[in-house]
């Protein structure tokens, strides 16, 4: 039920804690993550999927416990040690968080501008021109603003700029949340073909049972306050737990499972 | 030949660049000059290349593409990496395309031309749909929403009550001082108390109230209702049938235009004991004899004339206010224009509207 034999850890958790007020998010709660593998974090509502995120991409103090990624510890780091590390990670949030005063074209030159101001523009715009295509956006996407896409296109946007500098660790937040399932099933293809092609690590918090089962290597199991399995889907289906149970073998468990089982035959 | 520096050797079939070690964005600036430096026909040699991102990769493809380069030694990672970008490469805009110069001057200029008009055009339709929400509300007056109005009444009014009333001492005392200084010159000061109760109370008070009730709650009017906008609450309202001109517009309205002379009467009030205070201390004019001469030299009328401007003032600040919350479309950027405009806006035609005023109230005889 641990980590794959082989598991050179991006991402390891030992002991976090989070707390706000009285309210215990997390105790105690250990996680690992491989190099090259798609984890799927799943939960229930407010078990703390994105504080735990935070946690892990320093945007969120935790009370106790050790994060590490990418071979360094992120709690208690100074501002620029924690620079070299966000150039090595994309992260698209939730609602996407485009800066609304730029053009998409803008919004994915922000942090190769951040990191190599010496870029002559033109090289910027093929960068930014490629990573907007990569993304499956439309051609004619890259001179809009934010307010102007629909709401796929927000998150394809966002993946772009998550990919800007060539990440090795990329941060998923419900990526297909709000999507009709046509988008969603091609954002998932698009998760998984760049994952394949860009060698990534992917960390990504799911309600979306189909992209579990369409593109997720190990999922986590978040509940009562720590993760309480990791694995394979079959290896979690094996665990007699209530809430995993009730949540792969609800109607729309099995309904994602029949997906996944057509479509790999 | 040292393992870190690119090198280029030349042969029969042109040159060959050697690139070396981790070819990425870090090294891209150099990378891009050192292959433009190269002269053609080029063959790039990635054979000693450690690492490679998809920015190295895309300066090898389109020196691939551009000048007809040949890659040899690629691994096979760099290959897929070069397949990737290949693939990527599909013509994308990054600018939008607008003209420069001259036409570009005259396409601002027209657009700015189009913007006033349509804002003016707008601002009287929205009088006019304001117009027909009072209308409606005289025929029905159960859905008059009492509570909505006196919260306003509370968040225009009362809650502005201090400061205003420091404001307006302030200026009484200003007011009273550089008049003060003046006067004394021709050994008039006693007309300071005719200069600061008819300026005050006829429109100091009235236009400075205006300016701060602009401030203050039409530009919250603007950024209240233009967040309502974007969170789809005003559709949410249409929806279920709540006109939002009954719900938003009007309860704001009514707030706006009773509040005005109530506020501006206070403002007045202010200033007066500012300047009286400034009297007595520095001109040794006590209180008793301040207030006699006050109500001496300050005509009825002039009072009426301040007090008639005041609501039609508040109207203006809640009109441009609620006018703009409404236009308020897009992103959060959008509320901060909109909310920006709105304050411009009330203050212009506040003071347009004095002017007008001003004229008006002079050739009735109100002098």
């Amino acid at each position: 039920m641990s980590e794959p034999k082989n598991c050179d850890p991006v991402i390891t958790v030992r002991g976090l804690t989070n707390r706000f007020g009285d309210q215990v998010v997390h105790e105690d709660l250990d996680l690992t993550v491989c190099r090259g593998e798609i984890l799927g974090v799943v939960g229930g509502s407010g078990t703390g999927k994105s504080v735990l995120m935070r946690s892990i991409i320093g945007l969120q103090k935790p009370e106790a416990g050790e994060v590490c990624v990418l071979g360094e510890d992120m709690v208690d780091r100074s501002e620029d040690e924690a620079k070299n590390i966000r150039r090595r990670w994309g992260i698209l949030f939730q609602n996407g968080a485009l800066f609304s005063t730029l053009t998409v074209a803008e919004n994915v030159e922000v942090p190769i501008k951040e990191y190599f101001p010496f870029i002559n523009p033109p090289l910027l715009d093929e960068i930014a021109s490629y990573k907007i295509a990569m993304s499956a956006l439309p051609p004619d996407a890259g001179p809009k603003y934010p307010a102007e896409l629909s709401g796929g296109m927000v998150k394809r946007a966002g993946l772009a700029r998550a990919l800007a500098l060539d990440p090795e660790l990329l941060f998923l937040d419900e990526p297909t949340a709000g999507l009709d399932p046509i988008a969603a099933a091609s954002f998932d293809d698009l998760i998984k073909s760049l994952q394949k092609k860009l060698d990534l690590t992917v960390f990504l918090i799911t309600h979306d049972l189909d992209t579990l089962y369409a593109i997720c290597d190990r999922v986590a199991v978040l509940a009562d306050r720590k993760v309480i399995a990791v694995g394979t889907i079959p290896e979690l289906l094996a665990l007699d737990h209530p809430w995993i149970q009730e949540y792969f073998n609800g109607p729309r468990g099995r309904a994602a499972a029949d997906t996944a089982e057509k479509v790999i035959a | 030949m040292s393992a870190n520096a690119p090198e280029t050797t030349q042969d029969r079939g042109g040159a060959t660049y050697h690139l070396v070690g981790a070819l990425t964005i870090a090294r891209a600036g150099s990378t891009e000059r050192e292959i433009a430096a190269q002269p053609d026909p080029l063959t790039l040699d990635l054979s000693e290349v450690s690492r490679m991102d998809t920015v190295g990769a895309w300066l090898v493809h389109r020196t691939v593409r551009d000048r007809g380069a040949r890659v040899v030694g690629a691994s096979s990672e760099a290959k897929a990496l070069l397949e990737q970008v290949a693939e990527a490469d599909n013509p994308v805009r990054v600018h939008a395309e607008l003209p420069g110069g001259f036409v570009g001057m005259l396409r601002e200029l027209g657009l700015w031309i189009t913007e006033v008009g349509i804002t003016l055009v707008g601002l009287l339709g929205f009088f006019g749909a304001t117009l027909i929400g009072f209308g409606a509300l005289f025929r029905r007056p159960r859905r008059f929403r009492l509570n909505a109005v006196v919260q306003r009444f509370d968040v225009v009014g009362v809650r502005a009550l201090g400061i205003i009333g420091l404001m307006s001492f302030l200026i009484g005392i200003v007011v009273g001082q550089q008049g003060a200084v003046q006067l004394a010159q021709f050994g008039a000061q006693i007309y300071t108390i005719n200069l600061i109760g008819r300026i005050t109370v006829r429109e100091l008070g009235v236009l400075m109230t205006a300016i701060m009730v602009a401030g203050r709650s039409g530009s919250a009017f603007a950024a209240q209702i233009g967040t309502m906008k974007l969170t789809e609450e005003v559709d949410a309202m249409r929806t279920i049938g709540v006109s939002p001109i009954e719900a938003l517009v009007i309860p704001r309205m009514i707030a706006s235009v009773v509040m005005m002379p109530l506020l501006a009467f206070w403002s007045i009030l202010a200033a007066l004991f500012g300047g009286g205070i400034f009297v007595w201390l520095d001109l040794g004019y006590p209180p008793l004899t301040y207030i006699g001469k006050l109500q001496d030299v300050i005509p009825m009328t002039d009072l009426w004339v301040g007090l008639i401007k005041a609501p039609v003032f508040g109207f203006i600040v809640a009109l441009a206010g609620c006018f703009q919350g409404m236009l308020v479309e897009g992103d959060s950027e959008d509320i901060g224009r909109r909310t920006t405009t709105a304050v411009v806006q009330s203050i212009f035609l506040v003071i347009v509207l004095d002017a007008v005023f001003a004229v008006f109230f002079s050739s009735i005889g109100w002098v």
